[in-house]
């Protein structure tokens, strides 16, 4: 709850943040440094271009190539799986060890959880840290990639892969809305049925989509994380079910069908029940357009 | 020998009574009634119970469930309410079992390391059995496996400090043995960070929706442990009392005891591997019981069975309606009317000894 809080705290900040910063620098040429950017753990001055950079940050570690910096990269985290050329090391983004992540000498570490001071502690070694937590809107996932883009001195390559990116969606979105109006969708983020809310990053993308959630109506408590009851789910017979739980738990479209009582589902009975790579499900970078596209085929292929 | 004797026919006083066995079906019976009526979807009173019925081949009454609440009703409902009878009668059996037989009012299935033992036993299944082998038959059997290592383990360090009768020792070593397995645990989950969310579902107790599969999976675990147990329970009574004397009265200590501590770590680890760590309710029914109708093992251990059905039953229906359609981790809700309620415990036991 406190994270989640923070979060949006944070997201709200540098939105704001890279408004102002953006039209300060709108004029100026795009490698120039220093620059300033406000991210989650605040305001934060790079110097001068990065040549080593660490991130710990698979969605960071996905945009950073996306936009080009790629080379820079020296080491990124043990769940950084994407693209396969990151050099991927044991280093954790969830119990880091600052020692380890000095030793590769980074100017510039990029991640997404702060735990134990992680940020601090890399700060009193002269290192400078961008702490960018989980986006919470579209906007806030652009305003990471652009944020990445002024820091790294690839602004331009930022900018373009933004706009193709709020282009194809925006596509997607037209087609898929046809398609889509008035379907129910079930997200599910584990196997004991804990899903997202349309107020959570993932839970927009189906909003967007035009599809109804059905974990909206489970979330009084207002986590965006709710835990639904079995009799709920099969009460409430999603035409989409979305398994986000393929890679840790080994969800797919016979088990889900095989649970009790869940072969009267709609989405189970018209063979709607798509597996999505949990890392694409659960990042907000530039693979945000290939959810979108496997929801919008689904879609499709619902409809016939 | 004749203050044993003495204490051995006092203890035979305080039996099952008509009333406190009538009482407690009764109030068993109430719980699964209401564990099969409330729910997130209400199906209605009358609509569950012409199902039910029908189910039951009376001749005249059939379902008016559509066939979605029909299977809401016999697939999931119905064999959840079993499954967390079938968990909290063992869970209390258990805690009152070992308190009878280490003469500690406080030992629980948790003091003694079962659970963290358990707990480590499912973590490696979940993060090192290939996927194929991680299914139903796994998950128990390393839990199970988990659960008997840790008691033996906590029971061998206690026996060590040649202080057998002192309680606080054998707490002591549970809590030894459970930090161990309980930091080797956290070390597993935190090597296979990919894992790390189902751990912690799992431990995060709740009664699953899997329908009759884990129901049928523990049954077997819990009958025997059950039966195990009651067929000694006039000899718990004896144990209570002290070693030397129950050996006076001709009861191999040692065998009797083993087979009650491994008849409960059995049972216990078969629920605790479907249900994941549900506090408290191994002290909160056992002691509930005693502090109520002030009797003997004898009495006390059948009790349990009965009483810890029906709470748990009742605390899943808390878990699953309280925030409907969504879902508390049952472990959350006994913890939070158990903690006060064990605190209530301490006090009382403090005042008059045990």
């Amino acid at each position: 709850m406190l994270r989640f809080k923070a979060l949006v705290t944070g997201v709200v900040v540098a939105t704001f943040a890279v408004l102002v910063v953006g039209a300060a620098a709108g004029g100026a040429s795009p490698a120039s440094f220093p620059v300033t950017i406000a991210a989650s753990n605040g305001k934060v001055t790079v110097a001068k271009k990065p040549r080593r950079i660490v991130s710990l940050s698979p969605t960071a570690t996905e945009s950073l190539f996306a936009i080009g910096a790629g080379s820079h990269i020296v080491a990124v985290d043990d769940q950084s799986d994407f693209p396969t050329t990151a050099p991927r090391t044991s280093l954790s983004g969830f119990t880091p060890n600052v020692e380890a992540i000095a030793a590769y000498r980074p100017d510039l570490v990029v991640i997404a959880y702060d735990p134990k001071g992680l940020s601090g502690a890399l700060g009193r070694l002269g290192i400078t840290v961008i702490h960018h937590d989980g986006a919470v809107t579209f906007k806030g996932a652009y305003q990471q990639i652009r944020q990445l883009g002024l820091v790294t001195g690839h602004e331009p390559e930022a900018t373009r892969l933004i706009g193709r990116m709020k282009s194809k969606i925006a596509g997607i979105v037209r087609t898929a809305r046809r398609s889509g109006g008035g379907l129910s969708v079930y997200h599910e983020l584990t196997p004991d049925l804990y899903s997202a809310t349309s107020k959570t990053f993932v839970g927009k993308v189906y909003a967007a989509l035009g599809l109804r959630n059905i974990a909206d109506e489970a979330d009084a408590v207002g986590t965006g994380y709710p835990q639904l009851s079995a009799e709920y789910v099969v009460s409430a017979s999603p035409d989409l079910i979305v398994l986000a739980d393929t890679v840790c738990c080994g969800q797919k479209a016979s088990t889900v069908a095989a649970r009790p009582g869940w072969d009267r589902i709609s989405a189970v009975r018209t063979g709607s029940v798509v597996r999505i790579d949990d890392s694409i499900a659960s990042r907000w970078g530039p693979r945000l357009v290939n959810f979108f596209r496997a929801m919008s085929s689904a879609l499709t292929r619902l409809r016939q | 020998m004749s203050i044993a004797a003495e204490q051995a026919t006092d203890v035979r006083a305080r039996g099952l009574t008509p009333i406190w066995t009538c009482a407690a079906v009764v109030f068993l019976l109430c719980s699964l009634a209401i564990g099969v009526l409330a729910g997130p979807i209400d199906l209605g009173v009358g609509a569950v119970l012409e199902s039910a019925a029908a189910h039951l081949h009376i001749p005249g009454f059939t379902s008016s469930l559509t066939p979605t609440e029909e299977a809401i009703l016999w697939q999931i409902r119905v064999p959840r309410v079993i499954l967390a009878a079938l968990v909290g009668a063992m869970l209390a059996l258990a805690g009152a079992t070992y308190q009878g037989v280490f003469r500690n009012p406080l030992a629980d299935p948790y003091l003694l390391g079962v659970a963290a033992g358990a707990g480590l036993g499912a973590t490696i299944a979940i993060a090192y059995l290939p996927e194929g082998l991680r299914g139903q038959r796994a998950l128990p059997m390393a839990a199970f496996v988990g659960g008997a290592v840790a008691v033996l383990l906590t029971y061998a360090v206690g026996r060590s400090a040649r202080r057998e009768r002192d309680a606080a020792t054998l707490v002591l070593a549970g809590v030894t043995v459970a930090a161990f397995f309980t930091a080797w645990q956290t070390f597993v989950q935190q090597q296979n960070a990919e894992t790390l969310q189902q751990v912690y579902s799992w431990i995060l107790g709740n009664i699953p929706s899997t329908g009759w599969s884990d129901v049928i999976l523990i049954l077997p675990y819990v009958a025997v442990a059950v039966v195990v147990i009651l067929a000694l329970r006039r000899v718990v009574d004896v144990l209570s009392l002290g070693d030397d004397e129950a050996a006076s009265l001709g009861i191999d200590v040692r065998r009797v005891r083993l087979a009650l501590v491994v008849a409960a770590t059995l049972g216990t680890a078969a629920a605790v591997a479907v249900s994941g760590l549900i506090g408290f309710v191994g002290i909160i029914v056992p002691h509930a019981i005693r502090l109520v109708s002030g009797v003997g093992y004898r009495a006390l251990l059948p009790l349990s069975v009965i009483i810890g059905a029906g709470f748990l039953v009742l605390a899943d229906v808390v878990a699953r309606t309280a925030l409907s359609p969504a879902e508390i981790p049952l472990g959350v809700v006994t913890a939070f009317f158990g903690a006060p309620f064990f605190a209530l415990v301490l006090r009382t036991t403090r005042g008059g000894g045990s």
